[in-house]
């Protein structure tokens, strides 16, 4: 039973791609391997800056025999029949058997396919896996045309057991597979030959290079956590940089360093912001005064001075970095000092938002007032929150955001705080871009909530206002971004802002409508996701208030919860029989029974109970819907259930009297109506 | 390995490695361009077939990161080498590392990695794959295997090598103060600094790109380069009074550089809005793509009278 051992070496791959990477490879060797008759025992896959590698153990030598017998024509059938079997099954006349059936005599050809090397099929697959790489983004180099994520320079390819290993013979555009690979680029140069998988991983670790990513992260995060502990401070832990990192490495060599105490007085997140986006450090933070006051580099090498020429290479980059940010963070402060967060928002009104929505400044101006009028419903003080809306942009003209984009809003909190605000106009200034995804974190704090919702409100009304809605795929504006903003934002926090006050302002009334009905489709997504049907969402969004969308989620919620208990179900089959027979008889006779179920032509106790039952249920639904409880409305129309199934029961509703049929009639009628006001159950799926 | 002294020991130490290792060694092209990849023996040099090695300095000219002379490492005239080989040689890598070690950075002592970067330019309607090389965390070079110019495949590929030249220099001369980093030997009878070259220019330069330079004019100007591009690819290919067949890609070439250095001198004095700048790249970018179709219907772009 041969193993198999892959390896693509080539210039760096890219960090974020090798895990995947690595997937891919083994993935399409080994279903090309079991497609091809090899089945396998086990198979693990690696990658490194420099190679992605591949074991597959328990092969077979060869592939089995098989053996496939093919039915042609009848003997004696035209000539031309036969030849066309013949050239169809890909064999010759004399290979052709005669066999007795029931039916008659008939030609058969018995097609036998003798198993093949294993070392051909690796072969195929390994070349067609190359071919077909699924990199993200590929490249030809040199003359070629074969692509790859980079220049692609070796391919080990041996099968190997324990008589020896051999190279499978293979050769790509030029490129011959054989047994030779490469360690670290500097620190083990030169090709070596392989003969295993373990020969190969140990060779590898000689040669100053990790094979597996999972071994090189945990070294990084052992190395920097006992080098911070030695000094008494501590990692901040960062998954991603983690992974990041070890895909930038074969030797992981950690260094830690100090940061220079001119900057340590940055807001912690422009110093995370500078050492993990640009530089790809680790902040070491120390417990005590909750700063970061060192950071790990993760060399890919040792060196003779135990990495002192790297470490201060790295520190001295660093130092230039924050210098640039001190540089900004000072001159924002003078700004904000002598001009005031509004001082410092001014260029704002040279900067074109979009050409058909005017400046940034213009911008604000429209969310401060709207902050102003959404602020009472979201318990805001409303001239605060207009205020904490016409400086929560005014970052976005700071050096400091010019330079690291990312820290827009948080920049903004910290200038807030200089301008002496300790009234939730800092966090106004850092949240009201949130939520930003799914997972992000909703505003609570009233101020936040006003400007965040006012923001969004009016990036959407303005993009409607000129008919640049999202379209398919395309939503260059993140649109629908904004509206799941808003919408997680006002459920969320359980609060009442009726949307349609707002876009009438702003909006004819059609595109008002449409904006809302386009919240009523990023609100089923939502509340997909969170488990509630979508025909639960149209039977309470044909309710009048349907733009309150905590409303609609409340209704929503107390519907899709009545739906779940027996009552429920049995009601909706109830309403649902009323309602076609109500509606075939309407069709019929052409008339409208919708008045005058009259309880004096009541004949049965059934028919009485349900008239009963029915002003009993009208009397609690429509104050309850009135006053919102919509549980209470619900457990009203519970208590219709046991009436409507007795009354269908006992009663045969198409009566010989026309004037008993005529009056129940009527009286589905009122199930209907009664019903209806709580929810439109007609828009319930069957 | 020699330990260079100055910055323009660096310029000349590539150079005679650039030089020992094939390359044609250019002088930088006579017109404002933004970066090294303007001049055109890398964008045209990169259509069509016929080999080409060549290795460049370039001033380089961005407005907007004028600092008046003030900043330690930002200019808006600064330098960058630049090398092209056509077909991208196997050895590229090695090569490049050579060329670090020519300049005294010695990769047994430093950690010089390569890290993802992948190399577009709207206004060239090119791109390629490479990386940032860094030296200790330090991006030292821009390392690019071109696949498209001009909307035009490359092949074969080229290789290109971008090195910032200020910054590299500052960095192997131990300089946290471009400015104060010698130009030339220290030891010389006039010893000569970076900043003392360039101080009072780029206060100039900044002066006049942010506040003073006529936008009104600017604007014509980067029209009429934009009109003359157009006008000079629509001649025919023969010449009447030498009755050659004469492309005229590069004459057209010039008036898209200007037309792109133009565009940034806008940017610079704030009147190009954010919508508006999309527009503008767009422009410049048709001109290059035009120019491209026209270099590629000249001999250094691959076309042969017998072919054709």
């Amino acid at each position: 039973m041969p193993d198999l051992l892959i390896e693509l070496f080539s210039e760096e791959i890219p960090a974020r791609m090798q895990t995947r990477a690595a997937a891919d490879l083994r993935r399409l060797v080994t279903e090309g391997l079991v497609e091809a008759g090899l089945t396998y025992g086990s198979a693990g896959a690696f990658a490194t800056p420099r190679r992605l590698a591949l074991t597959v153990e328990g092969l077979p030598a060869r592939s089995p025999d098989t053996r496939e017998e093919r039915r042609g024509p009848r003997v004696g059938a035209p000539e031309k029949a036969v030849e066309g079997f013949l050239r169809g099954a890909g064999v010759a006349r004399e290979d052709l058997e005669q066999r007795s059936e029931p039916k008659g005599e008939f030609w058969y050809a018995v097609i036998a396919r003798p198993g093949r090397e294993a070392a051909e099929i690796v072969a195929e697959v390994l070349e067609r896996a190359v071919r077909d790489f699924p990199w993200p983004k590929s490249m030809r180099w040199g003359t070629g045309s074969l692509r790859w994520v980079r220049p692609l320079h070796r391919i080990v390819c041996i099968l190997h057991d324990e008589a020896g290993s051999e190279a499978v013979p293979l050769d790509i555009d030029g490129l011959v597979a054989g047994d030779l690979t490469e360690g670290h680029r500097f620190m083990a140069p030169g090709a070596f030959s392989v003969t295993s998988f373990e020969d190969y991983r140990a060779k590898l670790k000689r040669a100053f290079v990790v094979l597996s990513a999972e071994e090189r992260a945990e070294v990084i995060a052992h190395e920097a956590a006992q080098m911070a502990f030695a000094a008494g401070l501590e990692v901040v832990e960062d998954r991603g940089l983690l992974a990041e990192v070890a895909g930038m490495v074969e030797w992981p060599v950690p260094l830690m360093g100090e940061i220079e105490a001119r900057f340590l007085e940055l807001p912690p997140e422009v110093l995370q912001t500078s050492m993990r986006e640009h530089q790809k450090f680790f902040s070491v933070l120390d417990k005590k005064s909750g700063r970061i006051v060192r950071f790990v580099t993760v060399a890919n090498r040792e060196t003779a001075d135990d990495g002192a020429t790297i470490l201060a290479g790295n520190a001295r980059v660093l130092a230039a970095r924050l210098a640039d940010a001190a540089f900004f963070w000072e001159n924002d402060l003078r700004t904000v000092r002598a001009k005031g967060l509004e001082g410092m928002a001014a260029p704002l009104a040279q900067v074109t938002f979009h050409s058909k929505l005017g400046t940034q400044a213009d911008r604000v101006a429209r969310i401060a007032a709207l902050a102003r009028e959404i602020a009472p419903a979201v318990g805001a003080p409303p001239d605060l929150a207009a205020e904490a809306a016409r400086v929560a942009k005014a970052d976005l003209a700071s050096e400091m955001v010019y330079e690291f984009p990312e820290l827009q809003g948080t920049m903004g909190k910290y200038y807030a705080r200089a301008a002496g605000h300790d009234d939730g106009v800092p966090e106004a200034c850092e949240e009201h871009y949130a939520p930003l995804g799914p997972s992000d974190a909703v505003p609570t704090a009233p101020v936040s909530v006003a400007v965040a919702l006012a923001d969004k409100l009016d990036t959407l009304a303005g993009f409607w206002a000129i008919d640049e809605k999202p379209t398919g795929s395309k939503d260059p504006f993140a649109l629908r971004r904004a509206a799941l903003g808003v919408i997680r934002i006002l459920t969320d926090n359980g609060l009442r802002v009726p949307l349609a006050q707002i876009f009438d302002e702003n909006l004819s009334p059609a595109q008002a409508a449409d904006l809302i009905a386009f919240f009523h489709d990023r609100l089923k997504v939502h509340l997909r996701d969170e488990g509630i049907r979508h025909d639960v969402i149209d039977a309470v969004l044909a309710m009048p208030g349907s733009d309150d969308l905590t409303l609609v989620v409340k209704r929503a919620e107390a519907l899709a919860a009545f739906l779940k208990t027996e009552d429920g179900e049995n009601l909706v089959q109830g309403f649902r029989r009323a309602n076609n027979i109500l509606t075939q008889a309407e069709e019929a006779d052409g008339v409208e029974y919708s008045f005058g179920a009259d309880a004096k032509f009541a004949v049965t106790d059934e028919e009485r109970a349900l008239f009963d039952a029915l002003d009993a249920a009208q009397a609690r639904i429509g104050p309850a819907m009135e006053a919102e409880d919509v549980t209470a409305a619900m457990a009203a129309m519970a208590d219709l259930r046991a009436p409507i199934d007795a009354f269908f029961e006992a009663v045969q509703v198409n009566a010989d009297s026309a004037v008993l049929r005529r009056n129940r009639l009527n009286l589905l009628s009122r199930i209907r109506t009664v019903c209806l006001q709580a929810a439109d159950l007609t828009r319930l799926d069957g | 390995m020699t330990t260079p002294r100055c910055f323009q020991d660096i310029v000349l130490a590539l150079q005679a490695y650039w030089a020992e290792a094939g390359c044609a060694i250019l002088q930088p092209y006579d017109m404002e361009v933004g970066a090294g990849t303007f001049h055109p023996a890398t964008t045209l040099r990169a259509l069509g077939d016929t080999p080409w090695a060549a290795a460049y300095v370039q001033p380089s000219r961005r407005p907007t990161d004028g600092r008046y002379g003030d900043s330690p490492n930002r200019w808006q005239h600064y330098y960058q080498f630049q090398v092209i080989i056509k077909p991208s040689p196997p050895n590229l890598q090695d090569l490049y590392l050579g060329s670090l070690k020519a300049i005294g950075i010695d990769a047994d002592l430093h950690d010089i990695r390569f890290v993802e970067d992948d190399w577009e330019s709207p206004t060239l309607g090119a791109w390629g794959l490479g990386w940032e090389v860094w030296c200790d965390g330090m991006e030292v070079s821009q390392f690019t295997y071109f696949q498209q110019v001009g909307g035009y495949d490359c092949r074969p590929v080229s290789g290109e090598l971008t090195y910032g030249l200020e910054r590299l220099a500052m960095y192997v001369l131990g300089h946290d103060d471009g400015n104060a980093m010698p130009f030339n030997p220290p030891g010389s009878p006039i010893p000569l600094t970076y900043g003392d070259i360039f101080r009072e220019a780029e206060a100039q330069y900044a002066r006049w790109n942010f506040d003073v330079a006529d936008t009104d004019l600017l604007l014509q100007h980067f029209v009429d380069a934009e009109a003359e591009c157009a006008r000079i690819l629509a001649q025919p290919a023969l010449d009447p009074k030498t009755g050659r067949r004469i492309v005229m890609a590069l004459p057209a070439y010039d008036q898209c550089i200007k037309a792109s250095h133009l565009f940034n001198l806008l940017d610079a004095r704030g009147v190009i809005s954010p919508t508006e700048r999309q527009a503008y790249i767009g422009r410049v970018r048709t001109l290059a793509k035009a120019c491209a179709d026209a270099f590629v219907q000249t001999e250094a772009g691959g076309w042969s009278a017998d072919a054709a």
